[in-house]
């Protein structure tokens, strides 16, 4: 137990759409360790995303414990305040999403270090050049997002995730919007960066190329755990 | 790395034509609201220069409306009313007058003037008196009269240009037909003596049939003398009206203050429609960058990290729209004098409307207040967006 990263226990969420209540999340328990890798897969609508977001603090769960790091999330049903929350996301997490976010007006080398807008000024800070280069986006550096294929655009998504060291990497589809070459490409990258700097990954993905990187994988069906 | 300023300023960028539009209504408005500051500073300096030029700080005139006593004292005047000559010997026994100088108005209507026909005015004077007073008066060609009862005239600089007089040659006196000789021409003063014809008053008298009559009486008070008394005595001679420099400012104040709240009107609406226009700018572009903006909060950006990027393009719109109408200003002065001459009943001679670099500053510092307050409302918008929903909102599921 002692190095788990993230603890859920009866963790769940619930939608109201008019008067139907949907449980997208129904009493997860969950354990992951650090520098684990894993993937959650399941149909659409399983909760797969809902569950990555409550784990990544994106989203206040409804009931449950959660504790991520040293930070109780969510106990005796109360979560932190989007205020707590907001430097946890920023020095445990980074986010890679299937739709990548970056910001046209920006460069890649602006949109990699965009975190660091955000963050005090005596953080620690690592050079935009060294991840691009380790992902291969050294000569793309001063191009804006229309330039890039999607594939690096993906990479310039990871890169920016990465730019603050995270201790966990939350990807939700991260190869979505791209063809098998670069999906895996970019299931390349994952795997080395956990193997490699040890980073706990949490994947939500349909592929099974990319789910089958990951050390566990979690098939989740109707916002539960499947046995 | 990309502060929050550079992201706000690049963000601008996005949308040039949206952004360019914006600032070109703030830039409307700050034109506007300069060059209302530049009239309320201008409009009366120009004025209190007009009167100082006068030389004199009280008009006699024979009693009538205090309008026309105004405006005849600046310009000369119509509908005129006549005091006995007399006058002048026994205000010269008055301890309190340095000096005073008589004055005869006529107008004609001349048929030949313009397209339609026009009034030509004739101011006599006593140019062994006027002159002292007029001491900013000086000859582009030739001098004052010969005599004081001479055929003569002398010409402002822009009566002479108008008509394209110079000195020897004769003018008609349109319904008296009687010729006088021109014997000056006068360099330009930037007075409303630019455009007089001067004769000696004895001469008005004699064409016009008026003798021993005049319009009015300059006086130029001791330095020591309190105007105000002395206004007062004046009084007491029947039949006269007493038009003082503060008179006529406070009545030409009270004149112009009608076209005044007009302008400043015009320039709140101006500055509503340029607030509403940056907070629709502003707004669209929140809403637009929901995701965006979502997805930084979950990078670590706080509401006040957010509050102050929309801030900060908020400040950005309204400072260049502040710097370019501030620049328009300036440029486009003589056109904003040339409207504000034209809707206004009188307008002293030299600038209506200066502008200057406090004057800029002050209304670029207004500009930006007021974009810094259009700007809470999409600032707090933004701020709210919770990352979750930003995602979601793109996503479209859970």
């Amino acid at each position: 137990m002692d190095n788990m990263i993230i603890q859920s226990k009866d963790l769940s969420k619930i939608y109201l759409r008019g008067a139907e209540k949907i449980v997208a999340v129904d009493s997860v328990s969950i354990d992951i360790k650090e520098g684990e890798f894993v993937s959650f897969i399941g149909p659409s609508g399983s909760g797969k995303t809902s569950l990555l977001h409550l784990l990544g603090c994106l989203d206040n769960p409804d009931q449950g414990e959660l504790i991520v790091d040293v930070f109780s999330i969510m106990k005796d049903g109360k979560s932190l305040s989007e205020k707590k929350l907001t430097p946890i996301r920023r020095d445990l997490f980074g986010y890679i999403f299937q739709k990548f976010y970056l910001i046209p007006t920006l460069t890649v080398k602006e949109n990699i270090l965009l975190p660091y807008a955000f963050m005090p000024r005596n953080g620690e800070r690592q050079s935009a050049e060294a991840i691009a280069e380790k992902l291969g986006l050294a000569h793309r550096l001063t191009h804006l997002p229309k330039e890039l294929s999607g594939g690096e655009m993906q990479r310039v998504a990871i890169a920016r995730a990465l730019i603050n060291k995270p201790k966990i990497l939350l990807a939700d589809e991260p190869t979505g919007n791209l063809d098998s070459k670069r999906s895996d490409e970019i299931a390349g990258i994952l795997s080395d960066l956990n193997k490699e700097d040890q980073i706990t990954i949490i994947l939500v993905t349909h592929n099974p190329v990319l789910a089958a990187k990951a050390g566990r994988i979690i098939e989740l069906e109707d916002g539960r755990i499947r046995d | 790395m990309p502060g929050i300023s550079g992201i706000a300023y690049k963000n601008l960028r996005r949308k040039r034509l949206r952004s360019v539009l914006t600032v070109f209504g703030i830039a409307l408005s700050t034109w506007v609201l300069v060059s209302l500051f530049g009239f309320n500073k201008g409009y009366e300096a120009s004025l209190n220069k007009d009167i100082d030029n006068l030389g004199f700080q009280v008009l006699l005139t024979a009693k009538g409306c205090p309008y026309e006593a105004a405006t005849l004292m600046l310009q000369g005047g119509k509908g005129l009313r006549y005091m006995p000559e007399g006058i002048v010997d026994s205000l010269k026994t008055n301890p309190e007058v340095d000096e005073l100088t008589p004055m005869l108005m006529q107008t004609v209507f001349d048929v030949n003037k313009g397209e339609e026909g026009g009034v030509v005015g004739y101011l006599g004077i006593d140019p062994q008196t006027y002159p002292k007073m007029k001491t900013y008066l000086k000859f582009n060609q030739g001098n004052w009269f010969t005599q004081n009862d001479a055929m003569e005239a002398v010409m402002g600089y822009e009566a002479a240009e108008l008509e394209q007089r110079e000195v020897g040659d004769m003018i008609l006196i349109p319904e008296k037909e009687i010729e006088v000789k021109i014997v000056g021409v006068l360099k330009r003063s930037g007075t409303q003596d630019d455009g007089t014809i001067f004769l000696p008053y004895k001469t008005v008298q004699q064409i016009f049939g008026l003798p021993g009559q005049l319009t009015s009486v300059g006086i130029k008070v001791n330095k020591s003398v309190d105007i105000t008394a002395y206004e007062e005595e004046l009084y007491k001679i029947p039949d006269v009206q007493v038009v003082s420099m503060a008179q006529v400012k406070n009545t030409i104040s009270n004149l112009v203050s009608t076209a005044r709240v007009m302008v400043m009107s015009i320039a709140i609406i101006a500055i509503l429609i340029a607030m509403v226009g940056v907070i629709n700018t502003i707004l669209m572009s929140v809403l637009e960058r929901y995701q965006e903006i979502g997805i930084m909060k979950s990078m670590g950006a706080t509401t006040a990290h957010i509050f102050r990027l929309i801030w900060f393009e908020t400040i950005m719109l309204c400072f260049a729209g502040g710097v370019i109408g501030s620049a328009m200003s300036a440029v486009l002065g003589k056109v904003t004098d040339s409207v504000i001459r034209y809707i206004l009943p009188y307008a002293p001679t030299g600038s209506l409307v200066r502008i200057d670099l406090a004057l800029v500053v002050r209304a670029i510092g207004i500009i930006v207040a007021i974009g810094l307050f259009s700007g809470i409302y999409p600032a707090l918008r933004a701020a709210r967006i919770r990352p979750i929903e930003a995602i979601r909102s793109a996503d479209g599921e859970f």
